[in-house]
C-alpha cells in the first residue's frame, strides 16, 4: 500500500521539483533558442508519459492489491490495444524527431557570411587564431607546433601571415554576426563548449572540426572543456568576450599578427 | 564500419531464417499439451559440439571483419602507404590450401572408418599447417630486413597485426588437433574420433576462408574490389 | 586435459544423470566445479565482491563533489582513476558479468529443463579467466602510477598519455589486457549460455514456451558475442599504439611541448570501434533486466505476463536495432555531421518496442492480484526509474538535444538511471525471489523492506536531481566545480545532499550483504517453490537442486511459462510441467 502513495509522491516531486527548483538552464546568449525549444518539447512529451506510465501503475498498484479471494483476469494479450499504443507512442516520438532533425539540420548549415574563428586546444589551455585582412586562415600542421609557433602555423603559407594569433588569453567576438569556429587540438581530445551559447564540439588532433552561431549578448562567457583530457581538464577554463562592434574592433587592433609573433626582433625595434 | 555491418547482416540472416522456423507467431497460452503427446525433443539434429564451434565460428568471423573495417577505415587516412606482399604468401596459402584437403580426407575417411587414412590426413594438416606458420615467420622476418617495420606505417602494422592474430588462431586450432591426433593413435571411439575430425576440418576451412579474405585484403584487391562496386553502383 | 563433452550422438537434455561427470572431490564439488549453479555463484561472488570495490569508489567521488576541498587524498589523479574503475566496474565485471555469468547460468539450464550447461568444461574455464581479468584489474590498484585514469571510454590520445594518470604508467596496459581477458573468458561462458539454448531444451520447452528471463539473456548473450569482438579489436590496437609505438589512432600530437613519434592515426576510429561494443553494451545489460523483471512482475501479479509474443518480438527487435545505433554516442564527436540524422533516427525508434515493454509490464499489473513483495517492490521501483532513464534517452538521442546536454551531468543522470539503477533494482528483486532455490531459505523481509526503500528513494534521489545540475551547463568528469560561473551556491548544496544520499544507498547495500549471509542459516525454511510459480526451476525434486538438476527423470514441458489464474484451475499456477487435462484451448 504505502509503495502506490509513494508512487504518486514521486511524481507529484519530480513534477513540483521541475518547476519549483532554482536550478535551470543559463540564460541563453546565442541564436541556439530552437534548441532551447526543443527540449522543452521534449521535456513536456516525456514528462506526460512519465506522470501517466507511473501514476497508472500506483492506480493499479492500489486497485489490485492482493486481498484474500481475488483472483487475477486471465489475458494474455489485447491487439487493439497494442496496437493504439504502439501508434501513440509512434506519434509522439515522431514529435520529438521532426522538430530535433529540422534543428539539426540548421545546426550543420554553416550561413555564408559567417566569419571564421580557428580554436587550438592544448593541455590545458585555449589558444585562438582569426583571419587577417585577407578573410582566409592559412594551413597549419601540429609537426610545426613549437616555443615560437605555438599553433603550427606553416610559415609558408601567404594566408598565414596576417592571421591574429591570440595565445592563452582572451576571445573576443562581436555581437550579432555569425562565427563558424574551427576546432584544432594539438594533443588530445578536448570540447569547446559555452553553456551559454549551448552549441559545442569535440576537437581532434589531426582533423579540424566546426560548429558555428550567433552571439546575441555582449558580455563574459566561461569557456569549459567537456571532454575528458587528462588530471587538468577541470582547470581549462577560458573566457569568451562579446562586444559591440567598437569594443571589438578596439581589442581587434591590439592583437599580434602571425608574422609580427614570428619575427620578434623586429617588433622589439619597432617600439 | 560498413564490412563489419554486411557480416552482421548475414549473421542476421541465419538469425532470422531459423526464428522463421521456430513458429515465433505461435499463440503459446492456446498450446496445451496433454499427457501421451509425442513430444519430439527441440534443438537441431545436428551434434551439438558442431553448433557450439559454428557459433565460435561467427564470433571468430565477426572479429576479422572488425579488423578489416578498422583497417578500412585506417587506409583513407592520408599517411597510408601499401606494402609490397613477400612472395612466400604464395606459397603459405597454398600450403594452408593442402592442410584443409588433407583434414577433409581424414573427415572423409573416418567416416568410412578407415583409421589409417584419418591418421594420414591429421598429420599431414599438422605439419602443413607447421609449415604455414613458419611460412607466415619468414614472411615476417623478410618484411623487417627490407625495412617495412611494424611502427613505420599502419599499412605495416595492421600486415602484422592481423597475420598475427590469424596465426594465433590457427595456433589455438593446432592444439585441438592434436587432442584429435592423440586420440586417432590411442584407439578413441570411432564415433567420436569422426566428431571431432569434422570439427577440426570445420574450423580449418574456415580459417582458410578467413586467410584468403585477409590475403585479398593485404594485397590491395579487397579495396580495389569495393571500388568498382561502388562504381558500378553510381 | 580430462575429456569432458557428454556423449556425442545423445543430445545432452537426454543424459541420464548417472553419466554426468559427477564431482568426487571437494576440490572439483566447491572450486574447480563444472556445475552452473556453483560457477554461478562464484560469477555471483566475485562480481559483486569487485562491485563493492566501485561503490566504494563512487563514495570517494561523492566525498570530492559533495565537499570539495575537505579531503586531501582525493587528488585530481585519484579523482579520474577513481571514476575510471567505478564505471569500467560497474559495467563489464559487475552488471555484465552478474547477468549473464550469474544469472545466465544458474537460470538457462535450470529455467530450460536442461541438466547442465552443455559444455561444462568451457563454462568452468570461463569463470576462471574472468577471475584472473578481475585480478589483473585490481592489480592496477598496486601498480606504479596506479590504475588508469582515462575514464570508462578509453578515449585515445589522452588514454595512453602523460598527462593521464597511469597513461604512460602501468595502469593503461592492466586495464586493456584485463580487458581481452574479460572477453575471451566471456565468450567461453557464452557460447554456453547460447547453445545450451539452442540444444540443451527439455521436450515440449518450444521456443515460445520460454521464459522471458531466458529470452532476454538469450538474446543479450548473442549480442555480447558479437559486439565484445568491436571491444577486443580496440583494445588490442590500443595496445600496440601504447606499447610498440603504432599509430592506429594516434595522430601528430605535441604533448607539453614535445613532438610524439606518433602520426596519422586516427582518434574517432577507436570511438567508432569502442561504441560499436559500447551501445549493445547497454543492451546487453537490459535485456536480462527486461526479461527477469518480466518474470518477476508476472508470478508476483498471479497473472500471465500481457502480451508474451509482443515481447518476445520485441526483445528481439531492440537486440537487432541496437548494433546500428552506435555512434548516437559521438553527436559532438566530431564525425561526419550527415551521420546525426541516420542515428538519430534509428535510436528514437528503438524507443518503440522499449516503450511497448513498458507498457506490457504495466498492463500485467491491471486486473492483477499483486501481492507487494519484496522482489514485486523491486521490480515496480525498476519501472519508474527505468521509464525515467528511458525517457531522458530520448533527449540525448535525438541528435541536437544532444549538444548542450552532452558531456555533462545530465548524461550522467541518465546512464545511471536507465542502465545503473534501473538494472541493479532488478538485480535485487532476483535475488529476493531466487535465493529461496539457491539456498532453500527466505531472506529476511524486515532487512528486506528496509534496503528497499533506501535503495530505491535514495537512488532516486541521488539521480533525478542531477539531471538538472547536468541541464544548467555543468559538465561531467570535473574533479571541482568551484571556478564555474554556471555553478550556484544552491547548486553546491543539491551536491553535498546528493553526497550524502549516495552514502546512505551504500549503506543499505551493507545491510543487504548481511542479509544474504545471515538468511543462510536463519532465514525461514522455503519449501520447494514459495512464489507458487510456474517456471520448471521451482518444480525440481531437491531445493537447492542437486547436481543435474531435475532428479533421474528430466520433466517434459506442456504449456507455457505464464498459466497464473487460469480460469476453472484448482490453483491460481500451473507449473510448465504440468499436462492439461484435454484438447480445448483454455
Amino acid at each position: 500500500m504505502a509503495i502506490a502513495l509513494v508512487l504518486v509522491l514521486v511524481v507529484v516531486g519530480s513534477v513540483l521539483f521541475h518547476f519549483l527548483s532554482p536550478w535551470w538552464w543559463t540564460p541563453i546568449a546565442s541564436n541556439w533558442d530552437y534548441i532551447d525549444n526543443t527540449i522543452i518539447i521534449t521535456f513536456w512529451i516525456t514528462g506526460v508519459v512519465f506522470a501517466a506510465v507511473v501514476l497508472f501503475m500506483a492506480y493499479c498498484v492500489f486497485r489490485f492489491r492482493h486481498r484474500e479471494g481475488n483472483q487475477a483476469a486471465y489475458e494474455p494479450e489485447n491487439k487493439r490495444l497494442e496496437w493504439w499504443l504502439t501508434i501513440v507512442t509512434a506519434i509522439g516520438v515522431t514529435a520529438m524527431l521532426v522538430p530535433g532533425l529540422f534543428v539539426w539540420n540548421q545546426f550543420v548549415s554553416v550561413p555564408s557570411d559567417a566569419t571564421v574563428v580557428e580554436v587550438v586546444g592544448q593541455q590545458w589551455q585555449w589558444s585562438f587564431r582569426l583571419p587577417g585582412k585577407d578573410g582566409k586562415l592559412g594551413t597549419s600542421d601540429t609537426r610545426n607546433v613549437s616555443a615560437e609557433n605555438p599553433l603550427g602555423v606553416i610559415a609558408g603559407d601567404p594566408n598565414g601571415q596576417d592571421d591574429v594569433v591570440v595565445e592563452a588569453a582572451d576571445l573576443h567576438l562581436p555581437v550579432g554576426k555569425p562565427v563558424k569556429m574551427l576546432l584544432r587540438s594539438i594533443d588530445v581530445l578536448h570540447d569547446f563548449y559555452v553553456p551559454e551559447f549551448r552549441a559545442k564540439m569535440d576537437m581532434i588532433p589531426g582533423s579540424v572540426t566546426y560548429f558555428w552561431f550567433t552571439p546575441t549578448k555582449t558580455g563574459t562567457f566561461q569557456v569549459l572543456c567537456a571532454e575528458l583530457c587528462g588530471q587538468g581538464h577541470p582547470l581549462m577554463n577560458g573566457v569568451v568576450m562579446v562586444d559591440t562592434q567598437e569594443d571589438y574592433l578596439a581589442w581587434l587592433g591590439e592583437q599580434q599578427t602571425f608574422a609580427q609573433l614570428s619575427a620578434p626582433q623586429q617588433v622589439g625595434s619597432a617600439e | 564500419m560498413s564490412v563489419i555491418l554486411v557480416f552482421l547482416l548475414v549473421i542476421a540472416g541465419f538469425a532470422g531464417w531459423w526464428l522463421s522456423h521456430q513458429r515465433l507467431m505461435a499463440k503459446p497460452w492456446l498450446e496445451q499439451g496433454v499427457i501421451g503427446d509425442t513430444i519430439g525433443l527441440e534443438g537441431s539434429t545436428l551434434p551439438t559440439a558442431k553448433i557450439g564451434l559454428g557459433v565460435f565460428l561467427a564470433v571468430v568471423g565477426c572479429l576479422f571483419a572488425l579488423f578489416t573495417s578498422a583497417y578500412f577505415m585506417r587506409m583513407a587516412l592520408s599517411d597510408w602507404q601499401a606494402l609490397p606482399l613477400p612472395r612466400v604468401l604464395w606459397f603459405n596459402t597454398g600450403v594452408l590450401v593442402l592442410s584443409s584437403i588433407a583434414l577433409q580426407c581424414a573427415s572423409v575417411a573416418a567416416r568410412r572408418g578407415q583409421i589409417d587414412t584419418v591418421r594420414l590426413g591429421l598429420a599431414t594438416a599438422g605439419l602443413t599447417a607447421l609449415a604455414f606458420l613458419i611460412g607466415q615467420l619468414v614472411a615476417w622476418r623478410e618484411l623487417t630486413a627490407d625495412g617495412y617495420l611494424l611502427t613505420a606505417n599502419p599499412a605495416n602494422s595492421f600486415f602484422y597485426l592481423i597475420t598475427g592474430m590469424h596465426g594465433l588462431h590457427i595456433l589455438g586450432g593446432l592444439v585441438g588437433l592434436g587432442r584429435t591426433a592423440a586420440g586417432a593413435w590411442n584407439g578413441a571411439r570411432p564415433e567420436r574420433l569422426r566428431l571431432s575430425v569434422e570439427l577440426c576440418a570445420m574450423y580449418w576451412h574456415f580459417l582458410l576462408f578467413v586467410w584468403l579474405a585477409i590475403f585479398a585484403l593485404l594485397a590491395g584487391w579487397a579495396a580495389s574490389f569495393i571500388e568498382i562496386c561502388r562504381q558500378l553502383l553510381t | 586435459m580430462v575429456d569432458v563433452t557428454p556423449a556425442d550422438a545423445v543430445p545432452p537434455a537426454e543424459v541420464a544423470e548417472m553419466e554426468l561427470y559427477h564431482p568426487h572431490s571437494w576440490w572439483t564439488k566447491y572450486v574447480f566445479s563444472q556445475d552452473a549453479k556453483v560457477i554461478a555463484i562464484q560469477y555471483s561472488a566475485t562480481a559483486t565482491a569487485i562491485g563493492m570495490v566501485a561503490l566504494v569508489l563512487s563514495w570517494m567521488m561523492r566525498l570530492q563533489l559533495g565537499f570539495p576541498g575537505t579531503f586531501d587524498f582525493i587528488t585530481p589523479e585519484a579523482y579520474y582513476q577513481f571514476i575510471t574503475m567505478h564505471g569500467m566496474i560497474m559495467v563489464i565485471y559487475l552488471l555484465t558479468a552478474l547477468f549473464l555469468g550469474g544469472f545466465g547460468n544458474y537460470l538457462i539450464p535450470l529455467m530450460v529443463g536442461a541438466r547442465d550447461m552443455v559444455f561444462p568444461y568451457v563454462n568452468m574455464l570461463s569463470y576462471w579467466i574472468y577471475l584472473l581479468a578481475v585480478l589483473v584489474l585490481v592489480s592496477s590498484f598496486f601498480a606504479p602510477g596506479g590504475p588508469t585514469g582515462a575514464g570508462w571510454t578509453l578515449y585515445p590520445p589522452q588514454a595512453i598519455m602523460t598527462g593521464t594518470p597511469g597513461g604512460q604508467d602501468w595502469g593503461i596496459m592492466l586495464m586493456l589486457v584485463s580487458l581481452i581477458l574479460f572477453i575471451i573468458g566471456f565468450t567461453m561462458g557464452g557460447l554456453n549460455y547460447v547453445v545450451t539454448v539452442l540444444q540443451g531444451r527439455t521436450r515440449g520447452m518450444t521456443l515460445m514456451r520460454m521464459p522471458l528471463t531466458v529470452w532476454g539473456i538469450f538474446t543479450a548473450t548473442v549480442m555480447a558475442l558479437l559486439a565484445f569482438p568491436a571491444l577486443f579489436v580496440a583494445c588490442v590496437m590500443m595496445l600496440f599504439d601504447r606499447a610498440l609505438g603504432t599509430s592506429f589512432f594516434m595522430p601528430a600530437i605535441v604533448e607539453m611541448g614535445e613532438q610524439l613519434q606518433h602520426g596519422g592515426g586516427s582518434p574517432i576510429l577507436f570511438q567508432h570501434l569502442f561504441w560499436f561494443f559500447g551501445h549493445p553494451e547497454v543492451y546487453i545489460v537490459a535485456l536480462p533486466a527486461f526479461g527477469i523483471v518480466s518474470d518477476l512482475i508476472s508470478t508476483h501479479a498471479r497473472k500471465n505476463i500481457f502480451g508474451y509474443r509482443m515481447m518476445v518480438w520485441a526483445i528481439v527487435g531492440i537486440g537487432a536495432l541496437s548494433f546500428i545505433v552506435w555512434a548516437h554516442h559521438m553527436y559532438v564527436s566530431g564525425m561526419h555531421p550527415y551521420f546525426g540524422f541516420f542515428f538519430a533516427t534509428t535510436t528514437l525508434i528503438i524507443a518503440i518496442p522499449t516503450a511497448i515493454k513498458v507498457y506490457n509490464w504495466v498492463l500485467t499489473l491491471w486486473r492483477g492480484d499483486i501481492h507487494l513483495t519484496i522482489p514485486m517492490l523491486f521490480a515496480l521501483a525498476f519501472i519508474v526509474t527505468f521509464v525515467n532513464g528511458g525517457l531522458t534517452g530520448l533527449f540525448l538521442g535525438n541528435v541536437v538535444v544532444d549538444v548542450p546536454l552532452s558531456d555533462t551531468m545530465f548524461v550522467v543522470a541518465h546512464f545511471h538511471m536507465v542502465m545503473g539503477v534501473a538494472p541493479i533494482l532488478v538485480i535485487f528483486g532476483a535475488i529476493y525471489h531466487w535465493y529461496p532455490k539457491v539456498t532453500g531459505r527466505m531472506l529476511n523481509e524486515a532487512m528486506g523492506q528496509f534496503h528497499f526503500w533506501v535503495t530505491f528513494l535514495g537512488a532516486y534521489l541521488i539521480f533525478f536531481p542531477m539531471h538538472y545540475i547536468g541541464l544548467m551547463g555543468v559538465p561531467r568528469r570535473y574533479n571541482e566545480l568551484t571556478d564555474m560561473t554556471v555553478m550556484t551556491e544552491s547548486a553546491h548544496n543539491l551536491n553535498s545532499f546528493i553526497s550524502i544520499m549516495a552514502f546512505l544507498v551504500g549503506f543499505a547495500q551493507v545491510v543487504f550483504l548481511f542479509n544474504l549471509i545471515w538468511s543462510i542459516r536463519h532465514g525461514r525454511e522455503a519449501g520447494g517453490n514459495p512464489w507458487r510459480a510456474t517456471t520448471l526451476e521451482w518444480q525440481t525434486a531437491e531445493t537447492p537442486p542437486a547436481h543435474g538438476n531435475f532428479g533421474k527423470e528430466l520433466p517434459i514441458v506442456y504449456r507455457w511459462a505464464y498459466d497464473y489464474s487460469v480460469p476453472g484451475a484448482k490453483e491460481d499456477f500451473i507449473p510448465q510441467n504440468m499436462p492439461g487435462s484435454s484438447r480445448e484451448p483454455a
